[in-house]
């Protein structure tokens, strides 16, 4: 691993992830999963731990953990344990929250993932079902007449995913290309909807510092990161401020870390005494989950495409260049409409080069998702077979684009309308080019002479006499013809 | 979940950072003024000696389970594990499917303290 | 006719059936026994409700739509929680608490058609062997007021006892059903582990805990038990996935070749007289009626206590984290801040004995401890259980004594809470291990005081248990004797 130290020390960092996981019902109950209802509207009996209750457990949150567990190459257990990790807190109503503890659904497994020009793998621990907790509200100083906080159990129950990863990463930038490439794989296969604004998608942190070669150093876990931005400031700064601390020669005291997005600094939460004493013991009310080989067999059958299966299938299939089919993977939309339009045009490089190129730009610039796109794959697809059959040129192709993008219409028709069929008849083109090189007889002589800038300069008078319409390639073959 | 974290393989015992302990059994008032905390208990002092006192008795019963042998057996989490006439029982999934109406006025009906549907507690400090 | 309240269940039903009495008629009869509650029985009773569901029952009589025990009373131990009356578990931490739903085991014996006459005191949360540890008083002993009910389930054995109901629910989770049933001369049966919905139970012990019907005869048991048991695989995880049965169809069985299994460690030196003495007959009677007594052993009875009172405390700390004075029940008044109000809440809220087994199951659970107290316990629990096995392959059902007494009276016991685990030393180890068992009157010890025989099957065998105790009923009056306080 290489390593890139900070002020000579080398960082070590780990995370661990909880991925709400997309069931239309909770884990443990059958309320809805829903967000944004009104406060303690989608919270039953169960949720709220009403005396009396019990949990029983949701098959589309197991089928998701197996899923996960084969898209990251884990051991899916045959048997896991679920257990009461006990300890108090207003948004946890049983005052225990059931999870996993010694035997988790998901076992190893690794994440892999390019950072710039470098392969990098990331060993997953473990991945286990947990239940989400409820929100605590405190900035509603009018609840209750001041100094209370409110308590909405909605969220109570969502079932999550807790994964684990051993503590492999050495910068804050493998940390969020991991972090991003565990986004994309779970969105892929569509077992957590990524909303990460809306929570959807929780990392934590567990950060220390060491010298190269010694013991590892006494970490913090920063908790509660949905941003990739975040991430990035609330690691570098932990690092630097773990750093300045052993080098005044204080020692790092574990400690559980909040990231403030308005100052860039994290701070130490309240130490929670006997914190760690969560008297863990296998849950009474539920057996043993057990997974038949059969049923991952069944998973593994139907479950899509993984992106780096089809990255290699576009690479052998369509013959494109690893990078491309790794971009074109990042998301299944993505992919799927780089798919739908090589097959339209059969031109699987153009359209790489097209949609990773400007159908990327204009997403990201104006911040849409793949679903908003104005131009269907359709169009694309025809505007790319006019590039190749040679009706317009690209320059000519970037103003059809724009027309699509904004107005919507036919290829075809707009290249009309716009009048931007090349010039694809020799004959005219050679009198055009006669003519022009007939009335720049100076670029002429310094093209002869060897400057290539002329050629260039010959190359812009012929395109502008035929008002942008002459094939641009046409024009460079019949120059260099005529020149020699 | 703390500690560290072999990723060898999964056994049934804890992580070796917890001891085992298992001759220490009197408690001292300060353990249980941290088990009190633990469970979120209140003790005044007089309580907290009674209680003292009578779970001490308890562990002099209980001691005696630290002789029995039980190499080879595997602990019995539900009675259910132990039918030897039926399959062994494991956890039933049901479908996933939102069927919970709406029921906040009733499940609300014995909270202490509620405004706007949420439930109302002091302030909680981070 | 012989007074409505000395009536059984079976009884009941058939005059119903008849139409000879209504069921609104019954209800007001049995009402009316509860006023002053005497024995301190009950914690909640609401005519309105109990009068609008007889008439309910009466015009399903009338139209022809009635269920088995149409109109036929019916009390409620108090962690039953019930949409129409108030769920305290015997404890202030739940005062006043109204649940927006029924317990599975009460809407399944309203649907048999059974008229709820009120909810039951008992120990708090089920904790306790003498119902002295409800938050709202103690019961007394119908047949001696001086003396226990027996816990935890002491207002439903009272209740019945007294005659104030025919029949009542109760829950065993280290012997709650059997030990107050005997100390009150009733007959009781907690069922195999799961056989009974647990939800909609005030949960003590989940790996323990079973509902279980209490009346004056195995004959009213069977009918209970059949309406109670069946799969609740909606919302029970721990639910056993056995077709519902009709434990009254094997009722009629003579016992002749039965194989009676004696253990051994159930007749040593801490058996009082009396109870051995009463014992001794009943086996003897048995033996009379066609059955083989069978020496077993039970070599871990003894051990039963610790693994018990391990593994239910450590069970219970956690269920009992949920009553924390946010979403429900008591909430202390003064506090300083959000800690302050959880400690003050549940210091407030429970009482000494639940105190105490959320400190030691808080303990076993604890860092460094569950290795040798929790999972070890767990351990030699398997080993009681297969101990039961290899006792099976001898025998048919295993008798013996519930209780090394008859019932103590009342503040015997009340400061040393150890006594009175040593006496569920007969109960725990059927407990521990899951099966079905039963307790019914077989004499009068020392001062008149009930004694109680136990008869434990092996797993789903209930109608097993009640052909036992019934022939045995049919035989002998000891089910049919008054309490001196139920004239």
């Amino acid at each position: 691993m290489s390593a890139k130290l900070v002020q000579g020390y080398e960082v070590v960092i780990g995370f661990e992830t909880h991925a709400q996981l997309s069931t239309q019902s909770k884990i443990f109950s059958r309320a809805p999963t829903a967000f944004g209802a009104e406060p303690n509207t989608q919270a039953c009996a169960v949720d709220l731990a009403l005396p009396g209750t019990l949990p029983v457990m949701n098959l589309g949150a197991v089928e998701r953990a197996i899923e996960l567990g084969l898209a990251l190459g884990s051991h899916i257990a045959e048997r896991s344990v679920f257990a009461r990790k006990n300890y108090f807190y207003p948004d946890l109503p049983k005052g225990y929250q059931i999870s996993q503890f010694e035997i988790p659904v998901v076992q190893g497994g690794e994440v892999a993932f390019m950072l710039g020009d470098e392969k990098k793998t990331v060993r997953l621990v473990r991945a286990h079902l947990e239940e989400d907790a409820g929100k605590s509200l405190h900035e509603d100083s009018s609840l209750g007449g001041g100094g209370q906080s409110g308590i909405d159990l909605n969220r109570a129950g969502t079932p999550l995913l807790e994964i684990v990863t051993e503590p492999d990463m050495r910068s804050s930038d493998e940390a969020v290309a991991y972090a991003k490439k565990l986004h994309e794989i779970v969105t892929w296969i569509g077992i957590c909807d990524g909303n990460m604004q809306e929570g959807s998608f929780r990392c934590d942190a567990n950060v220390s510092v060491r010298k190269p070669g010694a013991a590892l150093g006494t970490r913090r876990e920063i908790k509660n990161l949905n941003s990739f931005k975040f991430m990035q400031q609330a690691i570098d700064y932990e690092v630097r401020w773990q750093i300045e601390e052993i080098e005044d020669g204080r020692e790092i005291q574990q400690a559980t870390v909040l990231f403030n997005p308005d100052t860039g600094e994290t701070r130490a939460m309240r130490t929670k005494e006997d914190a760690a004493d969560y008297r863990y013991f296998p849950d009474p009310d539920l057996p043993p989950l057990v997974i038949g080989r059969d049923w991952v067999e069944r998973v593994r059958a139907e479950m899509v495409e993984l992106p780096w299966v089809m990255a290699a299938r576009f690479c052998a299939d369509y013959g494109l260049p690893e990078y491309d089919a790794a971009t074109l993977t990042q998301s299944m939309a993505m992919a799927a409409y780089f798919e739908a339009t090589a097959k339209a045009c059969g031109q699987p490089k153009l359209a790489s080069n097209w949609i990773m190129g400007e159908v990327s730009r204009r997403l990201n610039s104006g911040e849409l998702a793949f679903a908003q796109l104005p131009v269907s794959s359709t169009q694309l697809a025809a505007l790319i077979g006019r590039i190749a059959d040679g009706t317009i040129s690209n320059n000519a192709a970037k103003q059809v684009f724009d027309a699509l993008w904004s107005d919507g219409d036919e290829v075809d028709a707009i290249i009309d309308a716009k009048g931007l069929r090349q010039m694809n008849d020799s004959s005219a083109l050679e009198a055009i080019i006669d003519e022009v090189l007939a009335a720049n007889a100076k670029n002429v002589e310094e093209f002869k002479a060897g400057n290539a800038k002329a050629f260039n300069a010959l190359v812009g008078q012929a395109m502008k006499a035929s008002k942008g319409k002459a094939n641009p390639a046409q024009v460079n073959d019949m120059l260099k013809q005529k020149l020699g | 979940m703390g500690g560290a974290r072999a990723a060898s393989g999964f056994t049934s015992k804890l992580p070796a950072i917890y001891p085992h302990n298992a001759a220490a059994m009197s408690l001292t008032s300060s353990e249980i003024a941290r088990i009190a905390n633990l469970a979120r208990l209140d003790l005044q002092p007089a309580e907290s000696e009674r209680m003292l006192g009578q779970i001490n008795a308890f562990f002099d019963i209980v001691t005696q389970i630290s002789q029995v042998d039980t190499s080879g057996v595997l602990p019995m989490a539900h009675p259910l594990d132990a039918m030897p006439t039926m399959p062994p029982i494991h956890l039933r999934l049901r479908p996933d499917l939102a069927s919970e109406p709406n029921d906040r006025e009733a499940n609300q009906r014995s909270a202490p303290a509620v405004e706007r549907g949420l439930f109302l507690v002091p302030k909680v400090i981070e | 006719m012989t007074e409505l309240h000395h009536l059984g269940v079976a009884e009941l039903a058939a005059l119903l059936q008849t139409k000879q009495v209504s069921a609104v008629e019954v209800a007001t009869r049995f009402l009316a026994r509860t006023g002053g509650n005497p024995h301190n029985a009950f914690l909640d009773i609401d005519s309105e409700v109990t009068l609008a569901q007889a008439r309910a029952s009466d015009a399903k009589l009338a139209n022809g739509s009635a269920g088995p025990l149409e109109g036929v009373p019916i009390a409620h131990k108090d962690v039953f929680v019930t949409k129409d009356l108030v769920t305290t578990a015997g404890s202030r931490m739940l005062n006043g608490y109204r649940s927006p739903f029924d317990a599975t085991v009460v809407a399944r014996l309203r649907q048999a058609g059974m008229v709820t006459l009120g909810k039951l005191n008992c120990d708090e949360f089920a904790m306790g062997s003498s119902n002295e540890n409800s938050a709202f008083g103690p019961v007394t002993n119908p047949w001696n007021t001086a003396h226990v009910p027996g816990g935890s389930s002491g207002g439903s054995a009272a209740a019945v006892a007294a005659r104030l109901t025919p029949a009542a629910t109760g829950t065993d989770t280290g012997g709650s059903i059997r030990q107050p049933a005997a100390f009150c001369g009733i007959t009781g049966i907690k069922p195999t582990y799961g056989r009974a919905s647990r939800y909609g139970m005030v949960a003590y012990a989940s790996s323990l805990d079973q509902a279980g019907p209490m009346a004056h005869s195995a004959e009213d048991c069977a009918l209970l038990l059949s309406a109670m048991c069946g799969p609740d695989l909606d919302r029970d995880s721990t639910s056993l996935d056995v077709a519902a049965e009709d434990f009254s169809a094997g009722l009629g069985h003579s016992l002749k070749g039965l194989r009676v299994g004696v253990p051994q460690e159930f007749f040593g030196e801490g058996l009082a007289a009396d109870v051995r003495s009463a014992i001794d007959a009943s086996l003897a009677q048995l033996q009379a009626q066609g059955a083989t007594l069978v020496p077993i052993a039970l070599p871990r009875t003894e051990l039963s206590i610790p693994v018990y009172y391990i593994i239910a405390p450590a069970e219970a700390s956690s269920n009992l984290s949920r009553f924390d004075g946010v979403k429900f029940g008591h909430r202390a008044a003064d506090f300083a801040d959000l800690t302050d109000m959880y400690k003050k809440t549940r210091a407030e809220g429970f009482g000494q004995e639940v105190k105490r087994r959320i400190m030691t199951g808080a303990y076993v659970l604890s860092h460094g401890y569950y290795d040798a107290y929790y999972l070890q316990a767990q351990k030699i629990r398997r080993m009681i259980a297969d101990d039961f096995q290899s006792a099976f392959a001898q025998c048919d059902v295993i008798a013996g004594p519930v209780a090394p007494t008859t019932a103590w009276k009342l503040g015997d016991k009340a400061d040393d809470p150890v006594a009175s685990y040593l006496a569920d030393i007969f109960t725990l180890p059927a407990s521990l291990a899951g099966l079905p068992c039963m307790s019914l009157p077989v004499g009068l010890g020392d001062g008149g005081m009930p004694v109680g025989l136990q008869l434990i099957g092996n797993y789903l065998q209930e109608a097993k248990l009640l052909n036992v105790a019934h022939q045995y009923q049919l035989a002998t009056d000891h089910h049919k004797q008054q309490a001196g306080a139920a004239a």
